[in-house]
């Protein structure tokens, strides 16, 4: 037994190294957290630049954390937005971008680890997250800032009649991408109607150089999404809003007479092996390209137009210039029935709070005002607003111009993308599959809208 | 100046997390020396059920936490609705055997649980036979080892160009296509379109991947054959494909059924494959990719956890039968 009791000893003294080490080290973090960004002036009087963001101010040396799925370089933008604000209120915003954000965030609000805020890009991720219970109420100051949106971005950021997130960006779907450069030379004039639409792209058809109609309905595990964007800018366009709502809301199903009929106007449109697939191949093999390719060959004229969103710009090739007059511009897709009121689809992205601090709220309230929104369209292009408060003149780049005027526009008969207002099981479930078996194995209409209907949640 | 303040702010949350997680690191650390120490003084009546507890006690915790619990949890959601708020019985299993485009599913799965192993082992076999009395072995046994060192997802976005197909009036960027044209095919169909046969050619991508693998355990049960039975079976007149069938098949008996059982599991197991290249469209869809979509796309956990029962069941004979194997051999030797 002597003997063993020298090494054990030894061991003790060891051990007890580690152990210090923890608890000194632990001691030293939990410290210096509360010390950083710390201001005096916490509810002093800001001065100068600083003063417009008096109402925010008496939260020096506090943090909220935010989660999205916007990565770098746009969320760079982002966070250069509000950092006058954050270096003036001393409300630091802790921004994490996230690639499986959608998917992530469930895990994060049910795991009890949520964020202050989420930008959720989907109405239906939103009552998702409320149905969790965490999601907290907008304070009085962001409800007031909701009202220069126009009143339905209201009912998207809403929960049941709830409203729960503002909005906080919006993007143009009911675009169509062509290039001036090549309608100039072959003199085609931008369409007005529906019917012009259909026109030329017969003309551009029987003239034999290049097919009118390029398409891509491809986008990894999200193949489809395209295709829905087609049929809902077809019943929007053909029927107005109220029918879309019914429609999105299952009162009007895929089956009804009405979406079947603008299903077979999409398959004279989309389908029609005439006018498709420009420079890449027959109608299926519109199923296997992918959105970001679809385009190019607008660029060397093997075809003429695109339907795509705003965002598209993106996609060009670098040096492409994007203008009225340049390689690429885009015109604002007509109403197939001309008695809609300009009908406009598109997006956007919306902010819910997950805590009611006093910090979270201000920024809340930052983030709804249109002060803020003028501030990120003067960062940086590839960034709109629906809100009516934002100085039009801002917007440097013509896509973002054109689209900021169609989405303020009060004659417009604004919705947003239907297939992220439907339950997941069919706006990114059963429609996508189903829209894209329609395209690459030409499933009869009838099959497609009953399959997409018996996916519909009990 | 609000830039260098966000560099500043930033390296100190760094700094801070860095901290953090040594710190935890350490505690870890400190416990389990206190724990260790404890076990090793403890002496007497107590100490062997002490150390078996300390030893065994972490694998047997994390075994339940990460393996039992979520099965049973599994188990327990199959039988609910999509959002586990209404008990269902056993309509989600009901949905997954009587719907047409689970039945597809199904199938697809059937075929990739037969075709894909059998063909990887069997390549392998060949391979593994060939390579065996060429020089440079080393050499030619590396490349075809090397796709295994490929993720699944990065072999699948590889085979995505091979199979790209454009109209044959364009320039060809997928290599098979260009390949068919070269050999006097004018039209080449879109591939990854074309069923049944892009159910095989998202196949041969996991071929591409396990042959190496096959090909390499397989070379290793060739070489372990002793030459007294060859050479026996030589003196008795044994040749060629006689040498094969009746002496180095049997004698590798074992492995090629643990080699053959092995790329099963990770056949049921594939969704990379169908993910990547396809998305489960174009009738390609296969279980575990359907499981995923289930539970994380669509947010129907309960048919996604029905899925998962019912490829966990189909996986559960093949490693029964492989343990089995194992210890036969592990006997024999």
């Amino acid at each position: 037994m002597t003997q063993k009791s020298r090494p054990v000893l030894l061991r003790r003294r060891l051990l007890a190294v580690p152990a210090v080490l923890a608890l000194a080290l632990t001691a030293a973090c939990s410290n210096s957290s509360s010390k950083d960004g710390g201001g005096a002036s916490s509810a002093a009087a800001l001065t100068g630049d600083c003063a417009k963001y008096q109402p925010y101010a008496g939260h020096a040396g506090t943090k909220v954390t935010m989660y999205a799925s916007i990565l770098s370089p746009e969320s760079d933008s982002l966070e250069k937005s509000w950092a006058e604000f954050s270096s003036c209120t001393g409300i630091k915003i802790s921004y994490e971008g996230s690639n499986d954000f959608e998917s992530q965030l469930q895990v994060r609000v049910t795991g009890g680890n949520a964020p202050d805020f989420a930008i959720i890009p989907q109405p239906g991720l939103l009552a998702q997250m409320v149905k969790t219970g965490k999601v907290v109420k907008p304070p009085a100051g962001t409800v007031a800032n909701e009202d220069k949106w126009s009143p339905v971005w209201k009912t998207y950021g809403s929960v049941n009649g709830t409203f729960y997130a503002a909005p906080m960006s919006a993007n143009m779907k009911s675009l169509v991408w062509y290039s001036p450069k090549y309608f100039k030379q072959a003199g085609y004039e931008v369409p007005k109607t529906w019917a012009d639409l259909m026109a030329l792209s017969d003309k551009i058809a029987k003239a034999g150089g290049g097919k009118p109609w390029c398409g891509g309905i491809g986008s990894g595990t999200a193949t489809g999404w395209p295709a829905t964007d087609w049929l809902e800018e077809v019943v929007l366009g053909s029927y107005g809003g109220e029918v879309y709502d019914q429609w999105v809301g299952h009162q009007v199903k895929f089956s009804d007479p009405k979406i079947t009929t603008a299903m077979q106007t999409v398959a004279g449109w989309m389908q029609n092996p005439a006018w498709v697939n420009g420079g890449i191949g027959d109608v299926k093999s519109i199923a296997t390209t992918t959105f970001q390719d679809a385009g190019a060959p607008i660029l060397t004229n093997k075809c003429w137009l695109l339907q795509q969103a705003s965002f598209y710009r993106a996609q060009w090739a670098k040096g492409t210039k994007i203008a009225a007059d340049g390689d690429i511009f885009a015109f604002h897709l007509p109403a197939v029935n001309p008695s809609v009121p300009n009908p406009v689809e598109g997006g956007g992205e919306f902010l819910a709070a997950f805590s009611d601090r006093p910090e979270v709220q201000a920024v809340q309230n930052y983030l709804s005002s249109s002060e803020w929104a003028g501030s990120r369209v003067k960062v940086s292009g590839g960034w709109v607003s629906a809100n009516q408060g934002v100085d039009k003149s801002l917007y440097t780049d013509p896509i973002d111009k054109l689209s900021a005027e169609a989405l303020t526009d009060p004659a417009a008969t604004f919705r947003f993308d239907g297939s992220d207002l439907m339950p997941a099981a069919v706006g990114s479930g059963q429609e996508w599959k189903s829209l894209t078996a329609w395209f690459a194995e030409g499933q009869a209409i009838p099959k497609v809208a009953a399959d997409i209907d018996a996916a519909w949640p009990q | 100046m609000p830039t260098a303040l966000l560099a500043d702010s930033a390296w100190t949350d760094a700094t801070i997390k860095l901290g953090n997680s040594f710190g935890a690191i350490a505690g870890f650390l400190g416990i389990l020396l206190v724990v260790f120490f404890a076990a090793g003084r403890a002496s007497g009546r107590l100490s062997r059920p002490l150390a078996i507890g300390i030893f065994l006690g972490p694998a047997v915790l994390l075994l339940i936490v990460g393996l039992v619990a979520p099965l049973v949890r599994t188990v327990y959601l199959s039988f609910y609705n999509d959002d586990s708020t209404r008990f269902l019985g056993g309509k989600n299993y009901g949905w997954a055997l009587t719907t047409d485009s689970i039945h597809t599913v199904l199938l697809n799965t059937l075929l990739w649980l037969v075709i894909a192993p059998l063909a990887a082992t069997g390549l392998g076999l060949v391979l593994a036979l060939l390579v065996e009395r060429m020089r440079r072995q080393a050499l030619y046994k590396s490349l075809i080892f090397m796709p295994m060192a490929v993720s699944l997802v990065g072999a699948s976005i590889i085979w995505k160009f091979v199979y790209e197909a454009r109209d044959s009036s364009q320039q060809q960027i997928g290599l098979l296509s260009q390949l068919a044209i070269s050999l006097g095919w004018e039209h080449p169909p879109n591939w990854i379109l074309s069923q049944p046969l892009n159910n095989f050619l998202l196949m041969a991508v996991m071929v591409w991947v396990q042959t190496g693998f096959a090909m390499v355990v397989l070379s290793a049960a060739i070489k372990a054959i002793p030459d007294e039975v060859t050479e026996a079976a030589r003196l008795d007149g044994a040749r060629g494909l006689q040498l094969f069938w009746y002496v180095t098949v049997p004698m590798i008996r074992t492995t090629l059924v643990v080699v053959l059982t092995t790329v099963m599991i990770t056949t049921l197991k594939a969704f990379d494959i169908v993910r990547t290249m396809t998305g489960g469209n174009f009738g390609t869809q296969v279980l575990a990719n359907e499981m995923y979509s289930q539970s994380f796309v669509q947010f129907n956990v309960g048919r996604g956890s029905a899925l998962a029962v019912i490829l966990f069941l189909a996986v559960l004979p093949l490693v029964a039968y492989n343990i089995v194997q194992l210890r036969k051999e592990r006997e024999t030797r």
